[in-house]
């Protein structure tokens, strides 16, 4: 199977990523490979097999709901590309039509 | 300086007053200064060791320090320490800071080791041989042409060249088990569930485990001990008690496996099999019985482990969005071009290539046909490997399938590099314990890790399994 150059752009876009037209081709040759590979799992009979899905065996494993001051404001904001003394900054997201 | 190998003889010296924590550590920065090239280590935290190193030798005094006290460590660059840089290697985490340690870390320090840097890897542990890294390659102390193994390189380099004592490494497919092989030392995956992942930079959560690399068995032992046990930030560990390896009673005859089309595989470079061959007549004149058996799912599993990590890796990684921390284009100019040029200009192409199957698993569509298959030949996986168990021990393979290989190799197809992972994904895909020793060469001269894989939660027997191959 191959996948299109538009199933790839649509791809990176759900995963926000951006890619040029050299690396969508140099993308598809390695998904297709992959690909390739993964058809291996198609191979086995896997009618009536549950799925593996937690590697633990605790189940419900419960604490006391008690609140708690993990970090502070100004931690939580020390990392952030962009902020002010209570918020995350972020450019612009609604904009007025003549701008 | 002496070149220590084990932390007991590091602690006799300072018990003899022979050596203190301060030369100790003074002895490994100078190390670390003088093998530079390596680039092993992208941070030396200098000034914080020597601090913590005068602390020590006062406790040593009193007679209160604590079971690490000697143990120059360093920490693979996605496990988190308070107020220090941390990276996972990628870009993407730019000037990022650490608000809190990994439990891990604490545990370490609690018990008096001395964190002496962090160190290189693969982007997000992504890869088998350290090149996937915004700090560049690591070199094998080795063979400096050749690559040290990932995804942790760095951890594998730095104690192999004797640069800190021991190391804590993360393996997601093998990538503790496979540098420590390329390097000629020591380095064990436990049972996932056993050691906290709080403050380790997720990759695939439900693969991910840290664990150690150390020069001696014995120490393997100790920091896994320090380290495993139920902490209140990790829900999937488990409560079993954790015994300790000289806690455990070995059978004088162990049953061992191996997987018969492994050994014989065409991939397989023919010395490493003559040297598997010479493990398992070792083994034999031991006294143990040593079985070639059918495991059909060897073809299976590789693939397998790319399917669910990517998908995992998909999801885990949607939380580096140019916003809250890290890297943010310079270039944004609205919402979505903060996410998409931060991601595209943050992440490497490795990162973004898994990123892109991970989604491609998980979209709609596909979902059932790729993501949810592998779920179920994980779950067969698993049944087999358990019905394993319950007729041998342990199972042997060699770690990897040839010795370290050379920095400037070219892979033209992802797959082939794929392969690199075909041994170790195992004790991945199961959950279960498995450490690489340091026990055979090749004739290129070149270390070859011999792995041991056991049932989940029987580390103790695996380890003091493997102090008793390393004494004979």
């Amino acid at each position: 199977m191959k996948i299109s150059k538009e199933e790839v752009e649509k791809l990176a876009h759900l995963a926000r990523l951006e890619f040029s037209a050299q690396e969508i081709e140099d993308m598809q040759n390695d998904m297709d490979k992959i690909l390739g590979f993964v058809d291996k799992i198609s191979e086995l009979d896997l009618e009536g097999v549950e799925p593996l899905i937690y590697m633990s065996d605790e189940r419900n494993v419960l604490r006391k709901d008690e609140v708690e001051q993990v970090i502070s404001k100004d931690e939580a904001l020390k990392n952030a590309p962009d902020k002010d003394t209570d918020y995350f900054r972020v450019p612009k997201v609604l904009k007025r039509e003549e701008d | 300086m002496k070149d220590y190998h084990k932390l007991s003889d590091i602690q006799a010296d300072l018990n003899a007053g022979s050596i203190n924590c301060v030369s100790l550590v003074e002895d490994y920065l100078k190390r670390i200064d003088e093998n530079q090239d390596l680039n092993a280590f992208v941070d030396v935290y200098a000034h914080d060791a020597r601090a913590r190193a005068t602390v020590i030798d006062a406790k040593i005094k009193h007679g209160t320090a604590g079971k690490l006290a000697g143990m120059v460590i360093g920490i693979k660059d996605n496990i988190v320490y308070k107020d220090h840089p941390v990276s996972a290697a990628s870009k993407i985490l730019d000037g990022f800071q650490s608000l809190f340690s990994a439990t891990v870390v604490e545990r370490l320090l609690e018990e008096d080791a001395i964190i002496i840097g962090r160190l290189n890897c693969d982007e997000f542990a992504m890869g088998s041989s350290n090149r996937f890294s915004k700090y560049g390659a690591v070199k094998n102390p080795l063979d400096k042409d050749r690559v040290a193994g990932g995804s942790s390189g760095g951890s594998a380099a730095a104690v192999s060249a004797g640069l800190c004592l021991a190391s804590l490494g993360s393996d997601t497919g093998g990538s503790i088990r496979q540098p420590a092989s390329f390097t000629g030392i020591y380095g064990f995956k436990p049972t996932y569930g056993r050691i906290s992942r709080h403050g380790l930079i997720a990759f695939a959560s439900s693969f991910d485990q840290i664990g150690p690399f150390a020069r001696s068995a014995e120490d393997i032992s100790t920091l896994y001990e320090v380290m495993a046990g139920p902490d209140n930030f990790d829900n999937t560990l488990s409560k079993q008690e954790v015994k300790k390896a000289s806690e455990a009673e070995l059978p004088k005859k162990l049953r061992i496996a191996y997987f018969k089309d492994a050994l014989e595989s065409e991939k397989l470079d023919p010395k490493v099999r003559e040297e598997s061959e010479r493990i398992i007549k070792e083994l034999e004149e031991q006294g143990h019985e040593v079985k070639g058996i059918d495991f059909p799912f060897l073809d299976t599993m590789v693939p397998v482990y790319y399917i669910l990590t990517t998908a995992e890796a998909s999801s885990n990684l949607a939380r580096y969005d140019g916003i809250h921390f890290g890297y943010r284009s310079e270039n944004a100019h609205d919402l979505e071009s903060t996410y998409k040029l931060s991601r595209t200009e943050g992440f490497g192409p490795e990162v973004k290539r898994r990123i892109l199957l991970g989604t491609f698993v998980l979209s709609s569509g596909y979902y059932d046909a790729y993501y949810g298959k592998a779920q179920k030949a994980r779950r067969l996986v698993q049944d087999k490997t358990n019905e394993i168990f319950e007729d041998f021990d342990l199972i042997f393979s060699p770690t990897t399938p040839h010795t370290a290989f050379r920095i400037d190799q070219v892979e033209s197809d992802p797959t082939q590099m794929y392969l690199e992972d075909i041994f170790t994904v195992h004790a991945n895909i199961t959950g279960c314990p498995s450490i690489s020793l340091p026990l055979a060469k090749h004739e290129n001269g070149l270390p070859l890790g011999m792995q041991f894989t056991a049932q989940r939660f029987k580390e103790a027997e695996l380890l003091a399994f493997a102090q008793t191959l390393v004494h004979n």
